[in-house]
């Protein structure tokens, strides 16, 4: 068993001393982390599908408190057929608003406590603090470049911590990105906007908050790309061990640590 | 035997992406699950409800409207009494009230025009994701009401108007939390004229809270009601029952 997973990491181009036939076990994951990325992997699938299909059905943004045919759009998918997102990605695959709406609006449930469950967890735990925020010397120009070259390399130290990068991502879109979808969320709903004006205004018009909920759709599916790709990149198996039982076994360093 | 478990792998991926896809249509016909998501509509109205009150929906400045209202959903009525009543600009129209009331009205549009009146600047959501920002006049809905004056058992407020979804006539309803709502008004005017056919003349329902979709158009007679339940599909709303949109359309 050992040697086959240094010889996987070997050929997936990871770890320094992958020679060797020392290993060691880290911690790599909280079981609250685990739980929360398993969820979120059924609920954000669930939310975006049914939310392109939403989507398909007034496939033009604006920005502002009105948008609707008559006034110009910043994008305008309403061409051709007019259904810009196809069946495969969408849910339900056949255009129904009124489906994909019941889906969105109760899975909309369990992605808010999931996203405020969360952040309250890794708020008063100190997650956020130890794991997440940078330290003062990761952010400093060298060491940002260094981190990337050897991203760029697809080298990723094999340490128990997030990298600088990881950390900034995730910090993004832990507090920034999913807490926003939440609120441009709420922020589109009329009663909500009679109760909670000053929310409506800050996100800019019931349309812009349309829009940063899309914007922020995109960005959230940029980073589901991007985050599989470096999953493949550093070992599929390894990490999907890591993230089911929150150990990863990686090549030990220095003397004799086994 | 990494090669044959990397290949087990994608094959067991691949198969469960195949069985995702077939899987989420299956998922979203099972009336089991429907039943359970359908349960978040309570939760919604419920926390809405409490989150909200009784707040009103921002009103807005004549230069903050849309240049042009989209009209959408049913834009003209076959029915050939309604078109005759259209043709004379509906002087000898009447509204009926009825149902659980104490006393049952018949009401001209003229009396409506008459009565303590409201205006609102305010932003109609399409259920599609579209907004326009219009004026509405017309007189509370709970001015009406309380001239007919409602029975202890009445719980809901159906609107049934001159069009037609899918062949059924098109009515609607809302509770009577809504409908005491101050600006719950039926408009027979809009942008400062009387209400266009294509936005529902002689009456359409403004429910602020509450997507395009539950602002009756063409209203013809409101009936109170102890229950949804008997009334065409029973969902309360013809977009309800044919469909599936949600009764609670506050978000």
């Amino acid at each position: 068993m050992k040697q086959q997973f240094v010889a996987a990491r070997a050929a997936s181009g990871v770890g320094k001393s992958a020679g060797s036939a020392s290993m060691r076990k880290v911690h790599r994951h909280s079981l609250a982390t685990r739980l929360w990325h398993w969820a979120n992997v059924a609920t954000m699938a669930i939310m975006l599908m049914s939310g392109l299909m939403i989507f398909n059905a007034h496939p033009r943004l604006y920005w502002g408190h009105y948008g609707a045919n008559p006034d110009p759009a910043w994008l305008d998918w309403s061409g051709g057929d007019g259904i810009p997102f196809p069946g495969w990605i969408t849910l339900p695959s056949f255009y129904s608003l009124a489906d994909a709406r019941l889906w969105h609006l109760a899975f909309a449930w369990a992605f808010a406590a999931l996203v405020a469950g969360y952040l309250v967890w890794a708020g008063l735990s100190g997650h956020l603090r130890r794991r997440i925020a940078p330290r003062l010397h990761e952010l400093a120009p060298a060491h940002l470049l260094r981190e990337a070259a050897a991203h760029a390399r697809l080298r990723f130290a094999p340490e128990a911590g997030y990298n600088t990068f990881q950390k900034l991502t995730y910090g993004a879109v832990l507090l920034v990105l999913l807490p926003g979808m939440v609120l441009t969320g709420l922020g589109m709903s009329p009663a909500i906007d009679a109760g909670y004006p000053g929310l409506v205004d800050l996100l800019g018009g019931r349309q812009s908050a349309r829009s940063l909920h899309f914007i922020g759709m995109a960005l959230l599916a940029a980073f589901f790309a991007v985050h599989t790709a470096m999953v493949l990149a550093s070992g599929l198996l390894g990490q999907l061990r890591a993230m089911v039982t929150g150990w990863q076994r990686i090549p030990a360093e220095g003397e004799g640590q086994a | 035997m990494i090669v044959n478990r990397r290949k087990l792998l994608g094959m067991g991926a691949a198969g469960a992406g195949g069985l995702l896809l077939g899987g989420c249509d299956a998922l979203n016909a099972d009336p089991a699950v429907r039943g359970r998501l359908a349960g978040a509509e309570e939760l919604t109205m419920r926390a809405q409800r409490l989150l909200v009150g009784d707040a009103l929906a921002r009103e807005f400045a004549e230069r903050d409207m849309s240049p042009v209202f989209r009209a959408n959903g049913s834009v003209s009525v076959a029915d050939p009494v309604y078109n005759r009543h259209a043709a004379d600009g509906f002087a000898e129209w009447q509204l009926q009230v009825g149902g659980l009331v104490q006393r049952p009205l018949a009401l001209p549009l003229s009396s409506l025009k008459t009565m303590p009146q409201r205006e609102q600047i305010t932003r109609h959501d399409c259920v599609e994701g579209w907004s326009a920002i219009g004026k509405w006049q017309g007189p509370q809905l709970s001015t009406v009401l309380a001239m007919a004056g409602l029975l202890p058992a009445a719980r809901y407020v159906v609107f049934h108007c001159a069009d037609t979804l899918e062949g059924q006539p098109f009515y609607e309803s809302i509770d009577l939390i809504d409908a005491f709502h101050p600006q719950t008004i039926l408009a027979w005017r809009m942008n400062g004229r009387p209400l266009p056919i294509a936005h529902g003349a002689p009456l359409r329902l403004r429910v602020e809270r509450q997507l395009g979709y539950k602002h009756a158009k063409f209203v013809m007679r409101i009936e109170l009601r102890d229950s949804l339940s008997g009334l065409y599909g029973g969902k309360g709303g013809s977009w309800e029952d044919a469909r599936g949109y949600q009764w609670y359309a506050g978000i």
